[in-house]
């Protein structure tokens, strides 16, 4: 596509208008306390749970996991599908709940599912051998570069899908991410703020 | 095969960028990050900006984190919540 052209992204998170905070701040405010109203009506319906101690912290935690996932998910949507950082997170997400979804059926069946873990664990750590091989490669036409910024890999962690950007998309996306982020800190500390008040 | 693609894709990539463009985009990091946005950007060293930009990061997703823990307590234990809620979403 287009927009994986480094110079027209430049050009276009120069522009004011594109994908402006405030416009994504009410995004996701809205999408995220539409997520909040849902679970809060799921959880109604749902039977309470026996009083031991370990079930019910079990079902704190499943509570936290919802409302992090939701808080991700909407600050991805919010974020829109031009950006690769939004697009790796939504992905990531879907893959997450995949692979939950996947856990319950097999506790269900009784089925281990460690092989299918094991396996997967592997494919990453040949991946990130490769990778790491191709920048030792390309490391020799980045003489010229600032120093730092050969050994962004802590960084590429940190912003979703960061892996595999080059460094220009990289310092993007992750300044967007950040600009996100703030958004997401500052909206989930105004609603706590509004719950605490009432 | 797959690896050649890539390096001559990558190849492509460099060439159309800049050591402008990047120290550029540096600098537009630096003036989110709290703790270098007062300093002149010539003072600091990309290398800093980069760490600085991950200690902020992983910062945001801590706090981010005990915020879902906190606002899922809520969702739990209060009742009106559900009022609260549309209230909140009416008000902005």
């Amino acid at each position: 596509m287009s927009m994986n052209n480094p110079k027209q992204r430049l050009l276009l998170s120069g522009n004011p208008r594109g994908g402006s905070s405030s416009c994504i701040k009410s995004r996701f405010t809205r999408g995220f306390l539409r997520a909040l109203i849902k679970m809060k009506k799921q959880n109604y319906n749902q039977p309470t749970s026996s009083s031991s101690s370990s079930s019910s912290r079990r079902e704190a935690f499943r509570r936290y996991r919802r409302v992090k996932i939701a808080a991700d998910k909407s600050m991805a949507v919010a974020a829109g599908s031009k950006r690769l950082w939004s697009r790796a997170m939504l992905s990531r997400i879907r893959h997450h709940q995949q692979q939950t979804w996947r856990y319950h059926r097999s506790t269900f069946n009784h089925q281990p599912i460690k092989v299918k873990r094991l396996v997967v664990e592997k494919k990453k750590k040949k991946k990130k051998k490769k990778k790491k091989k191709e920048e030792e490669r390309t490391g020799d036409h980045h003489h010229h570069r600032p120093r730092g910024l050969r050994d962004a890999g802590e960084l590429r962690k940190l912003v979703p899908g960061g892996e595999g950007m080059d460094i220009c998309s990289l310092l993007d996306e992750t300044a967007h991410y950040i600009k996100c982020l703030v958004t997401q800190v500052q909206v989930m500390k105004s609603i706590d703020q509004f719950y605490s008040i009432n | 095969m797959s690896s050649r693609r890539s390096r001559s894709r990558q190849q492509s990539g460099t060439s159309r960028i800049t050591d402008d463009q990047i120290t550029d985009l540096v600098s537009k990091l630096q003036q989110l990050l709290p703790e270098l946005r007062n300093r002149r950007s010539d003072k600091v060293s990309a290398a800093k900006v980069l760490q600085e930009t991950c200690n902020y990061i992983r910062n945001l997703n801590r706090e981010a984190d005990d915020l879902s823990e906190r606002l899922s307590e809520l969702l739990a234990t209060t009742d009106t919540a559900q009022a609260a809620l549309i209230r909140s979403l009416l008000m902005q």
